[in-house]
């Protein structure tokens, strides 16, 4: 079964849903919708068989596939996945069919094409997998860019209050990162010999300041993508107004492939760069995590107030990935998953919340768990996974990128952790104010509050619920996949671990 | 009395362009012996086979490496390239100029010479049959451009230049609303274009200045004298410069670049809307065809001296461009702001040295020339009862109203954004890869750094077709008749296929990216 082509047919698949979607009749939205969710489980058990004839001890990169596209410039449609992209494209698998149940009535109120919007979610899935999966720099920077086109759609047609300068925003954010890294994906293609094949060009020697530049071209477009702090002012206006599932997405998903791309591109291929750079981003990672948690605590704007605190832990995951140890590493990594489980889920909950009173804001709500205990439940446990309480998935990604830069650099360790602080002010004073207390009087004239989470509801919340749970216990099937990944990105920029000063426990924790 | 030798010509060689100028002819000869109501379909049917018939031959002689007619036309893998390009685009803009179901009478003027704004020109203005001289007009142009492109020569460079100009001038004016713009855009273009002429033919006097005194080589204009010069001639480097320099601006005018570009958008806006396109498309091949053949030929000994100057232009040029297509309200003025930007994308090609930079170039000016020839043809549709709706406003909300053609139209902005898997990403690529190849990286972040700031404006025009409300005044789209469909998605088509698989125009481009010297 290893041989079967499944990352080119996990690409297409979805585009293919996308098109037989986008031609059903505009007013039978209830089949598209059907259609729609039928697919995505379909590329879901593909996936999960993906994954199952992944050897995590075999090699590095598996499922490799590779198809002339532009002989001229050395394009290749060229697939591979390795650890780190196994689980991000198995999040995206697990998180497309849930945000689409989810997703069930959000496009009716927009007046806009029902069929459409499930179609573009379904493209967005395409060009998620494809950016993941590719292993030619050409391939990638196409999916890249061409992600953006689905989302600003999605947020632009079909999001609420102030979508038009949020989708714009969006849009020119990542196209202007998207352009630097266009500069430098020219300029790596000539240093590299006029080839764009991942391998190929990690083996090519590039002079220091050449390599500098390149990787500053690269690592602008991740850093704007993420985002990490300067950057990151479009990511809470997106967040804002996109629909809840897109914005799951977008924060789930799509800013993953920022933190994806530094470690699959700007470490491994420029090695000297990254250390010399290394201090910067911690700085940058470490500024986000206080920065962006500060805002938090004061937004009034649910959305806004998830989008936020997806930056700071964006500032947590910059901090695993350079502090260059496998254990960060790893923490890094796994908290990509486990951020994209645990927000997902908060956002998905919060535009529950939202659909029901018709407010994003946190002043309209108060009490709301008088009227909505079970969702309410369920928010305060998607908090829960987003502070990283002990138990849930987030907190061993969080305690590894801790212990794993504890080892190497004292001060950004010892920072970060005030954002965990933070995070328990931000979530507990958010479901405080939202679904605790006293019960706001104007929440009972609202009708759409007195009905508690449906059956399709439940069936969106469970599973991610049970995954933040089980991971949360057992996170080795994940570990085992991305450990050597990580330890081979590792390899490629030269760094080897400090030897354990206390026998092997601190290693233990990581395995 | 020195004998004169007449000299020898290759005529399959020089079918594409007898073809064009004899239909021309022809097609005057039309105009006097064939009932008026029949012009139309006999001129349109005429131009179109004439084309196809010099595509034809240009397709015959793709082997040819000659020069021919004594050292004046070289065919060779760049001309019929380019002259492959012209005739193609061609026949697209023919489509649309022939085309009379989107405004009754098509969208020329019935007679000129009738005062603008008089009852008259209102009358005519309602739907009588459009002037049908414009076909023989086209033709003389795209002949000119085939010669244009084949031009070993500066005197018949020059005289190509006039030939597929004047037409062009004429053509601006023949728009058949809004005339008083129509003129005004004909009389400015027309001017301007004379002193850019007059600039060109003293760089030609200059240069030839420069050529005289080799010993054992005869003073002369054709470029493989000038490239002797170049290196051998004892005369001053200052006529060298100053030639070059003057030629440049004549040709620097017919591509749009800064700062020779303010014709571009008062001529985009006035002419004729199929105009517009043909020369955004054509004009703009020929002129950088003949661009590339001097300065890759002719001066090819002095590229130390002019790639400073041209680079700086260059970033002038999309500086240009893309900050002043922020500001624009109208359709029209905003494409031709675009397109001056694309010349200093263009002109980036231009500067790379070698194969490369040449083949990336063609491949440019193909894959931009389908998709603003696509681009005019949708806002030849988007009207209402005063004739095109071109100012930004009205097109709020055109999403909702026609989705299938502001479809199309946002694929197009797309593309001329740069995003991939559309042409407009593949030919970026194609000439900044061989630019930062050849060492001109700061060239390379301009590009990049204007392509951002251009970004905005085709954004700004998706936002209002899909993300703003239609309004009481925006128009309907007309739905077109065939021969506008048909160019449309041609266009389109192209720049989806160019984007998705570039490796056969890529392959075509690279074969001919090779000058006979």
């Amino acid at each position: 079964m290893s041989n079967f082509p499944f990352l080119s047919v996990l690409t297409v698949a979805p585009l293919v849903g996308a098109l037989v979607v986008a031609f059903l009749p505009r007013h039978r939205p209830e089949l598209a919708k059907q259609v729609a969710f039928a697919w995505s489980l379909l590329v879901l058990v593909l996936s999960v068989v993906m994954w199952v004839s992944f050897n995590a001890g075999g090699d590095r990169f598996q499922f490799r596939e590779s198809y002339t596209w532009i002989p001229n410039w050395g394009v290749s449609f060229t697939f591979a996945a390795d650890g780190i992209a196994l689980v991000m494209l198995m999040l995206i698998a697990v998180l497309v069919p849930l945000v689409i149940l989810a997703s069930w009535h959000d496009a009716e109120s927009s007046k806009r094409s029902v069929p459409v919007y499930f179609a573009l979610l379904l493209v967005l899935e395409c060009t998620m997998i494809g950016v993941f999966a590719a292993a030619d720099v050409f391939l990638f920077y196409v999916f890249f860019e061409v992600m953006l086109v689905p989302m600003y759609f999605l947020i632009g047609s079909y999001g609420g209050h102030q979508r038009q300068y949020a989708a714009v925003k969006f849009f020119l954010y990542s196209l202007v990162g998207g352009l630097f890294m266009l500069a430098a994906v020219i300029g790596l293609w000539v240093v590299g010999g006029k080839t764009f094949d991942w391998q190929a060009l990690s083996q090519v020697d590039i002079s220091t300041g050449t390599e500098r530049w390149l990787f500053l071209g690269f690592f602008l477009a991740f850093a704007i993508k993420a985002p990490f702090f300067p950057f990151h002012t479009w990511l809470p206006d997106a967040g804002g107004a996109a629909p809840a599932g897109a914005a799951a997405l977008l924060v789930g998903v799509l800013d993953k492939v920022g933190t994806f791309g530094i470690l699959r591109y700007c470490l491994p291929l420029f090695p000297e760069a990254s250390k010399w750079f290394a201090p910067w981003a911690l700085a940058l990672g470490v500024i986000g995590i206080v920065y962006a948690a500060l805002l938090a605590v004061g937004q009034n704007d649910l959305k806004r107030l998830v989008s936020y605190t997806s930056i700071a832990h964006f500032g947590f995951i910059g901090v695993g990935i350079f502090a260059f140890t496998t254990q960060a590493g790893t923490g890094a990594v796994l908290y990509m998953l486990n951020h994209g489980l645990a927000t997902g889920l908060l956002f998905l909950v919060v535009g529950m919340l939202i659909a029901r009173r018709g407010s994003a804001l946190i002043s309209d709500f108060g009490g709301a768990g008088k009227l909505v205990p079970v969702l309410a439940g369920v928010l305060f446990f998607a908090g829960l996974a987003s502070l990283a309480l002990p138990g849930t998935a987030p907190f061993i990604s969080e305690f590894l990128v801790l212990i794993g830069t504890f080892t190497v650099n004292k001060p950004v360790a010892v920072i970060a952790t005030l954002g965990i602080i933070l995070a328990a002010a931000y979530v507990l004073w958010m479901v405080q104010r939202t679904t605790q207390g006293t019960l706001n009087p104007a929440l009972t004239e609202v009708d759409g509050m007195r009905k508690d989470l449906n059956l399709r509801e439940k069936f969106v919340v469970a599973p991610l619920i049970a995954l933040i749970v089980l991971l949360g216990f057992y996170p080795k099937p994940v570990t085992d996949v991305i450990n050597p990944a990580v330890q081979a990105t590792m390899d490629d920029i030269g760094r080897t671990d400090p030897a354990p000063s206390v026998g092997g426990t601190v290693q233990e924790a990581g395995r | 009395m020195t004998e004169l030798k007449l000299p020898s010509l290759d005529y399959a060689a020089l079918a594409p362009i007898l073809i064009m100028l004899g239909v021309a002819l022809l097609g005057v000869l039309v105009e006097a012996f064939v009932p008026r109501r029949l012009r139309h379909v006999v001129q349109l049917t005429l131009a179109l086979l004439a084309v196809l018939a010099a595509l034809t031959m240009v397709v015959l002689n793709a082997d040819d490496r000659i020069i021919t007619a004594g050292q004046a036309l070289a065919v060779d893998g760049p001309t019929l390239f380019l002259q492959g390009a012209i005739l193609v685009l061609a026949a697209m803009a023919l489509l649309l100029i022939g085309d009379r179901s989107v405004e009754r009478g098509g969208a020329f003027v019935a007679q000129a010479a009738v005062t603008a704004e008089s009852a008259d020109d209102r009358r005519q203005a309602e739907g009588r049959n459009g002037l049908t001289e414009i076909y023989p007009l086209t033709t003389f142009a795209i002949g000119g451009m085939l010669i244009f492109v084949a031009a070993n020569d500066l005197l018949t460079m020059f005289i190509a230049l006039e030939v597929f100009s004047l037409p062009l001038y004429l053509l601006c004016a023949l728009a058949r609303r809004r005339r008083l713009l129509s003129q005004e855009a004909a009389m400015k273009y027309f001017l301007l274009g004379a002193y850019a002429s007059a600039f060109f033919l003293f760089g030609v006097a200059l240069i030839y200045g420069f050529t005289a005194g080799i010993p054992g080589r005869v003073a002369g204009v054709d470029f493989a004298t000038i490239n002797a010069a170049v290196t051998e001639s004892p005369a001053s480097r200052v006529l060298l410069f100053a030639g070059m320099g003057l030629l440049a601006i004549g040709l620097l005018f017919k591509a749009a670049a800064a700062p020779f570009h303010v014709w571009t958008p008062d001529v985009y806006q006035g002419a004729p809307t199929p105009i517009t396109g043909f020369m955004a498309a054509c004009t703009k091949v020929a002129a950088f065809g003949a661009l590339l053949r001097v300065f890759h030929v002719a001066f090819a000994g002095a590229a130390w001296d002019f790639t400073p100057v041209l680079g700086v232009v260059a970033v002038l040029t999309m500086l240009v461009g893309a900050v002043l297509a922020v500001t624009q309200t109208d359709i029209k003025r905003l494409l031709a702001y675009s397109s001056i930007a694309n010349a200093g994308y263009l002109l980036v090609g231009v500067l790379s040295p070698g194969s490369e930079g040449l083949s990336g170039t063609m491949f440019y000016l193909v894959a931009y020339g389908f998709s603003v020839l696509a681009a005019f043809a949708v806002v030849t549709l988007v009207r209402d009862d005063d004739g095109e709706a071109t100012h930004l406003s009205r097109w709020a909300g055109l999403g909702r109203r026609s989705p299938f053609f502001a479809g199309l139209f946002t694929f197009i902005l797309l593309a001329f954004a740069g995003i991939p898997l559309t042409s407009g990403f593949t030919s970026k690529f194609a000439v900044f890869g061989p630019a930062l190849d050849g060492g001109h990286a700061w060239l390379v972040i301009a590009g990049v750094l204007t392509s951002m700031v251009l970004a905005f404006p085709y954004l700004r025009v998706v936002v209002m077709m899909w993300l703003s409300e239609p309004g009481e005044s925006t128009p309907t789209v007309t739905v077109p008749g065939g021969l506008t469909s048909a160019a449309l998605m041609i266009g389109v088509l192209a720049t989806l296929v160019l984007g998705i698989a570039p490796a056969p125009l890529l392959d075509l481009a690279t074969g001919a990216a090779d000058f006979v010297r």
